[in-house]
């Protein structure tokens, strides 16, 4: 690695407060996030082209788009799942140039999936104790000669775990595996071990996805409540308007990889654009 | 006080190890066991160890690794070395103490190799991994095979390729090392089944174990929770060759003569074998297969010409037994816990 990029993720670079930032209440703290002209190529096709977006540190921002608009790869390109061939991220003021997954993770993102990844055969506290790895930790060593910070970690991590569980009222689950939870307890329990990385920034990935209406608004009123109890920025995608335009105070809508609009959901609605991206053209004459 | 699942489990595992070793130690001490099995109490020993570290690797951190015998020749003729200069160099006469040592010294060096190896092997995955491992074996193999030790007073000689060491030779090329003080005990074999248990039990039930299996369940999942995939999979490689090499120590300060060749890549599959059938992930399954198969060639011997293919019929019939999927689900309601599911058992 050389000198200057070193240096770079070194240093932290604490941006100007950017009028992109939606909620007035977050406006004179600095953003959580910052990505500029961020875009990646897979062989000339740009999957994402020109990704601006700040998002403010207690934001709910949602983004939205047609299928194959490009969301997922966002969330790709923000937790370095795949490196940006083009433009920055910045998260909490720290460039993430030539950042990995886990050191993404360090910094503050958290995500979900869209198709479930659990550790299916694993129970349900087991799965929030991994996103625990980094919070509570103790060595090897510890853990095979059971020393005393053995013990004592995994105590703390039992205590956190369930603490986080109860949120969504899981504790009674907690010895169950993972795999055998039904459809919606599954995607509460992948936010659940999102949280428990302790992130500033939480990505959901289609969290409503296969819910029925009623969890759905279970769901909506647990994310506006998660921001409020642990202060973090919630970025969504998601089909589902009356989730989006209920609890998100920013949206984005992206087609073809690139940003076609951006506002609050009242900007949204009546947006041309946006009603052309979803429902097409009206035919002319 | 409430004991937890994880290590009610591992109780009555050590438990159960401990009986069989007090019936097998008590079968040899009335002379009820044939002579020619008596032989084969250590090998079993080495073999449990090997399969439960190798167990380690393929069922837990979910990595192929077909050079584990590799692992085991280090391990046994740095234990062979060890022990010969501890008793020249030091005076140590008193075999225990030698044989903890020696053991000690080749898990170390074992530790070193696997470390060393696993940094460019554990960067590849699947298929080439195994590839890999399974060069690294056969290069280890070839290396101790043009290697020549001798001890010449207190002083170790080491040469490459050239035969004119001076003193006593401890190891001598392709022809290996011959009058190996035998200091080996069936009794020493059964403390490192219960410390490789110890070890491999405890820690599949803690932090770093968690990371181990989350890793091998979903990478993707893994490293987006800050989990560093490779640093937990090196964890379990090199554990996996401390054990093995512990366990190679053990072999060779068990036999008269060892040869580089006894550790080919045969044994390699052979102990993979013992994984495979006793059930991926299980450390239980382990145990007994490497137990009965090592001595299932002992008992077909009446069979003389035909006892690799009964073996080989044994083993096919293990594996479509276990794939079926009526079988399963009858073992699934005796055994709960498995569930039917492949890795399920990965926290037996």
């Amino acid at each position: 690695m050389s000198e200057t990029v070193k240096r770079r993720q070194n240093t932290k670079m604490v941006p100007a407060p950017s009028h992109g930032i939606i909620p007035e209440r977050d406006l004179y703290d600095s953003p959580v996030l910052e990505a500029r002209h961020l875009g990646i190529e897979f062989g000339g096709l740009k999957a994402v082209d020109d990704f601006n977006l700040v998002i403010g540190k207690t934001e709910i921002a949602g983004l939205i788009g047609p299928n194959g608009a490009g969301k997922t790869t966002v969330f790709n390109l923000l937790t370095k799942v795949y490196q940006p061939t083009m433009g920055s991220i910045m998260l909490n003021g720290r460039d993430m140039h030539g950042m990995n997954t886990v050191q993404a993770n360090k910094l503050g993102i958290a995500r979900t999936f869209q198709n479930i990844r659990l550790f299916d055969n694993m129970t349900v506290e087991d799965n929030v104790r991994i996103g625990l790895h980094n919070q509570i930790s103790y060595g090897m060593f510890s853990g095979i000669f059971r020393l005393p910070a053995y013990w004592q970690g995994e105590k703390r991590q039992h205590e956190k775990a369930m603490e986080l569980l109860s949120i969504f009222d899981m504790q009674d689950m907690a010895k169950a595996q993972a795999g055998s939870l039904p459809y919606g307890a599954q995607r509460r329990l992948e936010i659940v071990r999102a949280l428990a990385t302790k992130p500033s920034l939480l990505l959901l990935d289609e969290p409503a996805a296969g819910m029925n209406p009623h969890e759905t608004e279970e769901l909506m009123n647990n994310i506006a409540r998660i921001r409020d109890q642990f202060h973090i920025a919630i970025m969504l995608i998601e089909h589902d308007m009356n989730l989006v335009m209920g609890v998100c105070e920013g949206i984005c809508v992206l087609n073809y990889g690139r940003i076609i609009a951006k506002g609050t959901p009242d900007e949204i609605q009546s947006n041309p654009t946006v009603i052309e991206a979803y429902l097409g053209k009206k035919k002319e004459g | 006080m409430k004991l937890k699942k994880s290590t009610v489990n591992n109780l009555i595992s050590f438990g159960i190890v401990i009986i069989a070793f007090i019936v097998c130690q008590s079968m040899i001490s009335t002379g009820m066991m044939k002579r020619s099995l008596r032989g084969q109490m250590i090998p079993i020993c080495v073999y449990i160890v090997m399969a439960v570290s190798l167990n380690l690797v393929v069922g837990i951190s979910g990595e192929l690794s077909l050079g584990h015998a590799g692992f085991m020749s280090i391990g046994a003729f740095s234990g062979i070395i060890a022990s010969a200069w501890l008793r020249a160099a030091f005076g140590l006469e008193n075999e225990l103490v030698r044989l903890i040592l020696s053991m000690i010294a080749a898990g170390v060096m074992a530790g070193v190799f696997g470390a060393l190896i696993g940094i460019p092997v554990l960067r590849l995955r699947g298929d080439y991994l195994a590839i890999v491992t399974l060069a690294f074996g056969e290069i280890i193999r070839n290396v101790l095979n043009c290697l020549y030790f001798s001890l010449d007073g207190k002083r170790l000689h080491v040469a490459f390729n050239n035969p004119n060491v001076p003193g006593t030779i401890l190891l001598n090329g392709p022809n290996g090392a011959k009058d190996v003080a035998k200091i080996a005990t069936f009794p020493a074999g059964f403390v490192l089944i219960l410390f490789t248990l110890f070890v491999v039990m405890n820690l599949i039930n803690s932090r770093s174990g968690r990371a181990i299996m989350a890793a091998r369940d979903n990478r993707i999942a893994a490293e987006a929770m800050g989990i560093n995939v490779t640093k937990y999979k090196m964890m379990a490689f090199v554990t996996a060759a401390v054990l093995a090499g512990m366990a190679g120590a053990l072999y060779g300060l068990s036999m008269a003569t060892v040869t580089a060749s006894k550790f080919k890549f045969d044994t390699s599959i052979l102990v993979l074998v013992f994984v495979v059938l006793g059930g991926i992930g299980n450390i239980w399954g382990s145990i007994i297969a490497a137990a009965l198969l090592t001595v299932l060639p002992e008992l077909l011997r009446a069979f003389a010409d035909y006892r690799m293919l009964i073996y080989a019929i044994v083993l096919i019939l293990v594996m479509l037994v276990t794939n079926n999927p009526t079988m399963r689900a009858l073992l699934g309601k005796l055994v709960p816990r498995r569930n039917g599911r492949q890795k399920g058992g990965a926290a037996a």
